[in-house]
């Protein structure tokens, strides 16, 4: 192979690489575009009328009732494991009655928000993005817009406002029981004074603590029934199109989740910042 | 494969006294600016009587459709619904308007939550809210027995139900409103011989019942659809290929037109001894 085949071939190369990259680097500006559209639109319409009082009360029974036995569950083990963990650190520098605090500060600030959003993203977002999607393949969704009815209005909005009015409600549920997890390992097997343990809590934790875990709550509610309802109102094919919107959905959903909290932590801790800036 | 022959839709019009339910004129659609879904459509459709659209698949007739449902706006021309120009309103207008409009889709898409009684009920929860809940029961369970389901299936959800009892269940909610045009999308695709005249005859007996209405059927089935017919269109890339009476069809001369009916009527209609065919059914009285 001569220098000029050779060249040609890695400029062949090149042009295909890059414009692969390209191509993914609009498809996401496009598709994130998209989907701050959609989240707009449905937002917006959450207070057009008719109100949807219904929708959204089943929503939120679907969304929230249907997921307390997952989240006591994973709240519970979630804070016996936790405690233990924190336990077995803190042994070593004889200050066990810090447990409870350390255990609370975690659980009501990240823990509870972050998987409480996982959990209820897999299970009730994953079943929003299939229900649209069916609804969508089946022509369902054709239906409602032929008889007048705004299938954003009518789907859409009532779901995302009962995610985002459930989720806080969820999280406090998970809160309460991880830190009743993490009192029965601290009292019940490692020994710890009682009366230690809850001076030590109520002396760290704070009510903020508390509303900083639920305002995250609400926002992971937010955007993954944003990105559940959209994969799923924009499915396209018949059931594997349903599964991929499904999958997309729940995938995106939870890594929007560990990003998002991140940002989320770092504006929240600037804003006291400048809470306490403008105290003094 | 497509003819050049003068778009004769717009000649036949001028045969149809009385007023258009639905006018469309010189509509044009492209999705990418580039290629024309829709070239030029020039169609009539009569007040009152049953119009058939026909054509092979790919030739804008769902496209059609969207349009003169106002979910999709043409690139050019214009459209008139009952006299009203559809480019010219705006989304909510266009939403009123639709309750002008009952349709029967391909495969119902009955609401998989709802009964059959719910499904019919809910275009009237929608839109007549200040009706009684027991005004709009007593509306839904007329509808179905109009439609021909029997009351021991009212409460079914379409999941425990047939295909035809679906289909009799989608045509109910589609009156549920007391619309004025009734569309039918694909009303027999994938269904048995005997369904299939199950489904004409209900189409058939509902215009007939509801005097004064517009039926708009698409279809692909061409020994159901002349059955049916008062007026058939047919679409080729984008344009009205012949318009007219079933009769007309089976005397055209265009070749696709022949092609088409020889695979789908012809055969059926025309004797063996090779006499003139049978005269269609018709549902006008």
């Amino acid at each position: 192979m001569s220098y000029a085949e050779r060249r040609a071939k890695f400029n062949q190369k090149f042009d295909e690489v890059f414009a692969s990259i390209l191509g993914t680097i609009t498809g996401f500006i496009t598709g994130t575009g998209g989907l701050m559209r959609f989240g707009a639109r449905s937002i917006g319409l959450i207070f057009a009328k008719p109100f949807r009082w219904d929708e959204i009360i089943s929503h939120m029974e679907f969304v929230g009732n249907k997921s307390v036995v997952i989240i006591c569950l994973s709240g519970v083990f979630t804070g016996l494991a936790l405690a233990y963990q924190i336990y077995l650190g803190f042994k070593l520098v004889n200050m066990t009655a810090l447990v409870g605090p350390t255990v609370g500060l975690g659980v009501l600030r990240e823990l509870g928000p972050v998987l409480t959003g996982l959990i209820v993203s897999a299970r009730a977002g994953g079943a929003m993005a299939a229900r649209l999607g069916t609804m969508r393949v089946t022509e369902q969704i054709d239906a409602l817009e032929v008889m007048g009815v705004d299938p954003i209005q009518y789907l859409v909005a009532p779901r995302i406002i009962a995610t985002v009015l459930v989720m806080p409600l969820l999280c406090g549920v998970f809160d309460f029981v991880a830190m009743a997890g993490c009192w029965m390992i601290c009292i019940g097997l490692f020994g710890i004074d009682e009366a230690a343990f809850w001076d030590r809590t109520t002396q760290w934790l704070r009510p903020y603590h508390l509303y900083e875990g639920l305002f995250k709550a609400a926002l992971f509610g937010l955007f993954f029934s944003v990105i559940c309802t959209e994969r799923g109102y924009k499915t396209k094919g018949g059931a594997e199109g349903v599964g991929n919107a499904t999958n997309q959905g729940v995938v995106t959903s939870m890594v929007m989740i560990i990003v998002l909290d991140f940002f989320v932590t770092n504006l929240i801790n600037v804003f006291y910042k400048f809470e306490k800036f403008f105290q003094s | 494969m497509t003819e050049e022959k003068p778009n004769p839709s717009s000649e036949k019009a001028g045969e149809f006294a009385g007023q258009y339910a639905i006018e469309l004129t010189d509509v044009k659609k492209s999705f990418d600016g580039k290629d024309f879904v829709l070239n030029g459509i020039n169609l009539k459709i009569p007040a009152g009587q049953i119009t058939v659209i026909i054509g092979y698949s790919g030739t804008g007739k769902s496209v059609l459709l969207k349009h003169i449902l106002g979910l999709l706006t043409p690139t050019s021309g214009s459209i008139k619904v009952q006299g009203k120009e559809l480019t010219e309103m705006s989304e909510h207008e266009r939403t009123q308007l639709r309750q002008e409009y009952g349709m029967l889709f391909q495969y119902s898409a009955l609401f998989d939550d709802m009964s059959a009684l719910e499904n019919v009920m809910f275009p009237l929860k929608e839109h007549r809210r200040k009706m009684k809940k027991s005004e709009m029961m007593e509306i839904a369970k007329a509808r179905l027995k109009d439609a021909g389901l029997d009351p021991k299936h009212f409460n079914k959800f379409p999941s425990e139900m047939s295909g035809g009892m679906r289909k009799r269940v989608g045509l109910a909610r589609a009156l549920a409103l007391d619309p004025e045009i009734l569309i039918y999308d694909e009303p027999t695709t994938g269904l048995d011989p005997v369904l299939t005249e199950m489904v004409d005859n209900l189409i058939v007996s509902t215009h007939n019942l509801r005097k004064g209405s517009t039926s708009i059927v698409v279809s692909h089935d061409l020994y159901a659809a002349f059955r049916i017919a008062d007026h058939v269109a047919m679409l080729d890339n984008g344009r009205v290929l012949l318009y007219g009476t079933p009769d007309d069809f089976l005397k055209s001369e265009i070749d696709l037109v022949k092609r088409f009916v020889a695979k789908g009527v012809r055969k059926e209609l025309t004797p063996k001894n090779g006499e003139s065919a049978e005269e269609p059914v018709r549902s006008t009285e």
